[in-house]
């Protein structure tokens, strides 16, 4: 029984997101407008965590499984895919080293000058 | 053969789901990253396909039924979000600023290097959403009319990678501060980053899990910038 008053929350979210896809001109897929209104639910608390959560972390731990569809869908398009295999790596690397660094270094800047700040207000 | 299995939903799916399972069997035994059983239940799965002369056609005709939960999936994702909400309240100004900082490092790098390589527009678009985590990136693909197997096979490399190398790049770039750490495993290589930052320290998996959203939202709204660039 919780867990069919979950999943109803979260499909008819679902359902009020792909309306939301439909009707606005805006190229965000269904999915997005459906995690923002989870999160303006779960934030002004209109919906309660533990109204969602058990489902929810189901539905999480299952994730991986449902991205093995479209990734076998590289069975039709073989010799594009051959083209792309360095590019594809030497990007996903490059470009992983390049977020790394940039988003640690920034953050640790700014934690560091926030503790700085706070060091000087105990003065 | 054919003939039968297209008029099976079944086969598709059950398929998926046994290989997926032997995947994450060998992950637990091996202990090896690079061992990702997404990876292993696709290339066993195609091998089985390819084997037994199954198109893929009749193989989706069961397996497409496992993609319809990809949205409430997504909606799900806010509670684990949630979770952190102390983390965001603590640190909102270095969350969301280094965040978005990682977000136009992963567009702007990925522009440059697709330039470099020559990329057409729809495999430049197919990788864009690389850096976050697959149920948003695919849903950006899509949009775009990019080609979803690139995207996840970016996300896929990026994420293992992420995996593999955060606690060495951590050493190497002098990110000590355990706020920063999660913030840069999770912006740059979303859940199987997260996995690494979960046994580096307890600050570290929660920072890292919330980068994971808010990476992803924040990419749905700047990635309109660079899709027309090529």
């Amino acid at each position: 029984m919780k867990f069919i008053k979950q999943m109803t929350i979260i499909f008819t979210i679902s359902f009020i997101a792909e309306l939301m896809e439909f009707l606005i001109p805006l190229p965000i897929a269904a999915s997005v407008y459906g995690l923002i209104l989870m999160l303006i639910g779960l934030f002004t608390k209109i919906i309660p965590i533990e109204k969602v959560e058990n489902a929810a972390d189901f539905l999480i731990e299952i994730m991986p499984i449902m991205f093995v569809p479209s990734t076998v869908s590289i069975m039709t398009r073989f010799d594009q895919m051959k083209q792309m295999l360095v590019p594809l790596l030497v990007i996903s690397a490059v470009s992983t080293f390049l977020v790394f660094a940039a988003t640690g270094k920034v953050a640790q800047a700014i934690m560091k000058r926030k503790g700085a700040k706070k060091a000087g207000d105990r003065r | 053969m054919n003939e039968m299995l297209r008029e099976s939903i079944f086969f598709g799916a059950a398929i998926s789901l046994l290989f997926y399972q032997v995947g994450m069997y060998i992950q637990k035994k091996t202990k090896f990253s690079l061992a990702n059983p997404l990876l292993i239940a696709v290339i066993l799965i195609i091998g089985v396909l390819l084997v037994l002369d199954i198109d893929y056609d009749t193989y989706n005709n069961g397996a497409k039924y496992i993609q319809y939960f990809l949205t409430p999936v997504t909606v799900s994702l806010a509670v684990p979000l949630y979770r952190q909400l102390n983390y965001i309240k603590k640190y909102p100004v270095a969350v969301f600023v280094s965040i978005t900082m990682g977000v136009f490092m992963a567009l702007g790098s990925i522009y440059i290097m697709s330039l470099l390589f020559g990329l057409g527009h729809q495999d430049y678009v197919s990788l864009l959403p690389k850096s976050i985590t697959t149920a948003i990136g695919m849903g950006i693909t899509e949009q775009y009319d990019g080609i979803v197997p690139i995207t996840i096979i970016g996300i896929s490399i990026t994420g293992v990678m992420g995996n593999v190398m955060a606690e060495i790049l951590c050493k190497w770039l002098r990110i000590t501060e355990p706020v920063a750490k999660g913030l840069a495993i999770g912006t740059s290589s979303h859940a199987l980053g997260t996995s690494k930052a979960l046994e580096i320290g307890e600050v570290e998996g929660a920072m890292s899990s919330l980068s994971i959203v808010v990476a992803g939202i924040i990419t749905v709204i700047i990635v309109p910038l660079f899709v027309n660039l090529i």
